[in-house]
């Protein structure tokens, strides 16, 4: 009986990665939580309201798109649409070879990574040098992230020092200013020599075509300020219904995330450069991107769609402390990837069915999450599908349930296999040929074994005081 | 589905009363017998009748958490049969309360007969919680000498059970609950999780005694003992031995010093 992939990935996790993923997110978890409870009496409340709106947004998706793209070209923004990942990098390439462009700076966008932006851009001779410090780093690595909001969570000042003297950005040096400085002298170069900005959108409003950026760096900000044509990739799901239900999200989304009561910089983008503006992108384009969201939507996991991209599951999640993000084999790890990987994996969801096993539902997840997704009950959705769809992935290390099922249904075999299972006391544990008790039994004792003996008490005892 | 769910929630209108169901729980069937005879002898010290289904068996939470539905449901099927009525259904653990108040009926959501397994669920508590909510009772005579680290298992997140238990067991004259770090961590246990992803569940599992050796209690208690019997399996595999107890324990043993 095979071991689960996250569970062999965790053993074999070197013991100053898990340290970094450990402490980067118990810290981020409790600036989150101090500061949310500090300044709102019910941020329960608040999530709620959050997570019904956002609801709204994914049940209405088919009349708010079209809706927010009307405001988006209103504002002249052109809009596009992929169904795919490949549609997107393909209209993302098309638009460039349109302005002759052949360098890009580029933002921390998640839907990037889903679609391998950079590499395919890379392999089509358009340089994307990402500008998000944590992705400068894991560009520059060959790595890949492994948090939603913290890339580098994996890494320690040491690792990155070590890397930024690989690639020629100076002699080693792990002190974070000289790193940050290192990194900025480099990128400053880069985003004056760029044709393109491409960022993500944390926000679009639906009443008023606006595209909302939160960063703490103020790279995207430099991203749009130097470059003539600014492209902004964008989930399906990114719809807020108005302008107004910005206040609600933003607070919810910096204090979730990054224990903030708001990101150092907050843009709201309204279109290219009027005639009137002196600066700013001449021309903006939306890509808004499916790939595998209408899937998801039509799943009974739709509310995973709600997700605002905070982190916050992870940093909480005791299996993602334990295992890294790396060990979830996708974009998105920790409890929202165990859930949003495999559904938008499509045919390969037997592949990630695994993911959801990846818990040990104790509902941590659902009890941080800013719009109060379900989160276990998801991945319980999850595990029955993939028993279902017969995935090999899934079903590794688990006790086959069916034999036992028959014994709990049928109280005469119940009770006999109680007082049978007394036998167990006489003989070594090590002996008993039951792999889901030899591996427990690796790492733990199990108690001596007292079947009926409640029962036979209960039938032996005088009979008990009548109720007062 | 109710979108805005919290975490866990119990019915608003489960029924009280002083004749009641037990369902003692698999584990105490076969591992923690003196766990339920301590519900037992709680009960009755309230006043309660406690009647036990003899046709008892698990919860249905092993295959419903292994992603076995269709076995999780025979066992669910057959768990509704034996608790039929309409007495206040007592257990001596959240997890297995929640299985039954939230778990099973989620897995029956597209079933014939969700509306008996919802039923079950609605007239479904938890120990502590049936004495503080149900009951009323919130201070516990007798007497506990000793300090205590509370782990408040994961099935009674957001549910009434972690405060319920608590209120009790800081009532209790002589005990001293000390608290300890990370106490909204998870200790590991997670049914088949256990064994499907051992590292990671002994990892966590020896986080959470770091954190409670840190502070030095005489007994780790705890309203599951699942929890219990994977934490103290770990210590005692580790040759450092810890002593857990469930709620109920303590309580029942608070009653000798009256």
């Amino acid at each position: 009986m095979a071991l689960q992939q996250i569970d062999q990935f965790s053993a074999k996790l070197r013991p100053e990665t898990r340290a970094s993923v450990y402490d980067g997110s118990k810290k981020g978890h409790e600036k989150r939580t101090s500061v949310l409870f500090d300044h709102y009496p019910d941020p329960d409340h608040l999530r709620r309201l959050a997570g019904n709106i956002k609801q709204h947004v994914v049940e209405n998706l088919d009349t708010l798109l079209p809706a927010a793209a009307a405001a988006l070209e209103r504002n002249g923004v052109k809009v596009h649409w992929a169904s795919t990942a490949e549609e997107a990098n393909a209209a993302v390439l098309a638009i460039m070879r349109a302005r002759n462009a052949t360098k890009m700076v580029k933002a921390k966008t998640m839907v990037s990574e889903e679609t391998h932006l950079a590499d395919y851009l890379g392999k089509n001779g358009v340089e994307c040098v990402e500008t998000d410090l944590g992705e400068f780093i894991i560009q520059i690595d060959g790595d890949h992230p492994s948090h939603i909001v913290k890339p580098i969570i994996h890494k320690n000042r040491r690792d990155i020092a070590t890397s930024f003297e690989k690639n020629g950005l100076g002699a080693y040096n792990d002190d974070p200013q000289t790193i940050t400085r290192r990194a900025r002298a480099h990128l400053r170069k880069k985003y004056l020599e760029a044709d393109v900005g491409l960022t993500g959108a944390n926000f679009v409003t639906t009443d008023t075509g606006r595209l909302v950026l939160v960063t703490n760096e103020g790279n995207s900000r430099f991203c749009l300020a130097a470059t003539p044509c600014h492209i902004a990739m964008v989930g399906i799901e990114k719809l807020l219904p108005r302008e107004t239900d910005l206040g609600l999200y933003l607070n919810l989304l910096a204090r979730s995330g990054t224990g903030q009561q708001l990101t150092v910089y907050t843009e709201f983008i309204s279109g290219p450069r009027s005639a009137t503006q002196p600066d700013g992108p001449e021309e903006m384009h939306v890509i808004f991107v499916d790939n595998g969201r209408t899937d998801a939507l039509a799943s009974d996991c739709r509310e995973i769609l709600r997700c605002i991209r905070c982190g916050a599951c992870l940093n909480v999640c005791p299996v993602y402390r334990q295992a890294s993000g790396h060990a979830y084999r996708s974009v998105y790890p920790g409890p929202v990837g165990a859930v949003l990987s495999p559904l938008l994996a499509g045919e390969r969801f037997p592949e990630l069915a695994d993911l959801p096993k990846a818990s040990s539902l104790c509902g941590a997840c659902h009890e941080v999450c800013p719009v109060n997704i379900p989160i276990p009950d998801l991945l319980l959705r999850l595990r029955n599908r993939g028993k279902q769809e017969g995935s090999k992935a899934a079903a590794a290390g688990t006790p086959p349930m069916g034999a036992w099922s028959l014994l709990a249904s049928q109280p005469f075999v119940w009770k006999t296999s109680l007082l049978a299972g007394n036998s167990l006391n006489y003989i070594p544990k090590s002996l008993i040929p039951v792999p889901p008790m030899q591996t427990w039994l690796r790492d733990r004792t199990l108690p001596a074994w007292r079947g009926g003996a409640f029962r036979q008490w209960l039938a032996n005892r005088p009979t008990p005081p009548a109720a007062k | 589905m109710d979108h805005a769910s919290s975490a866990l929630i119990t019915s608003p209108s489960r029924p009280s009363g002083k004749r009641v169901q037990l369902m003692a729980t698999c584990l105490c069937d076969a591992f923690y017998d003196d766990v339920a005879k301590a519900t037992v002898e709680v009960l009755e010290h309230l006043g309660c009748t406690v009647e036990f289904p003899e046709g008892q068996t698990c919860c249905g939470q092993p295959a419903f958490n292994g992603g076995d539905w269709a076995s999780s449901r025979r066992v669910v099927r057959h768990t509704v049969k034996v608790f039929s009525g309409d007495l206040p259904v007592i257990v001596p653990s959240g997890s297995c309360a929640a299985m039954i108040f939230h778990g099973a009926p989620l897995e029956f959501e597209k079933e014939p007969d969700a509306a008996e397994v919802t039923a079950l669920g609605n007239r479904t508590w938890e120990l502590a919680d049936f004495i503080v909510n149900g009951l009323g009772v919130k201070q516990w005579p007798g007497r506990y000498a000793a300090k205590i680290a509370f782990h408040r298992s994961c099935h009674s997140r957001g549910t009434c059970s972690g405060p319920a238990s608590l209120n009790l067991l800081s009532s209790i004259a002589g005990l001293e609950v000390v608290p300890f770090g990370e106490g909204e961590q998870c200790c590991g246990f997670g049914g088949t999780f256990s064994v499907s992803f051992p590292n990671v569940s002994a990892g966590m599992g020896n986080l959470k005694l770091d954190h409670i050796r840190a502070v030095q209690p005489d007994v780790l208690v705890s309203g599951d003992m699942s929890c219990m019997m994977h934490l103290g399996g770990l210590a005692e595999k580790e040759g450092k031995p810890i002593k857990t107890q469930h709620v109920a324990q303590i309580l029942r043993d608070a009653l000798k010093n009256a």
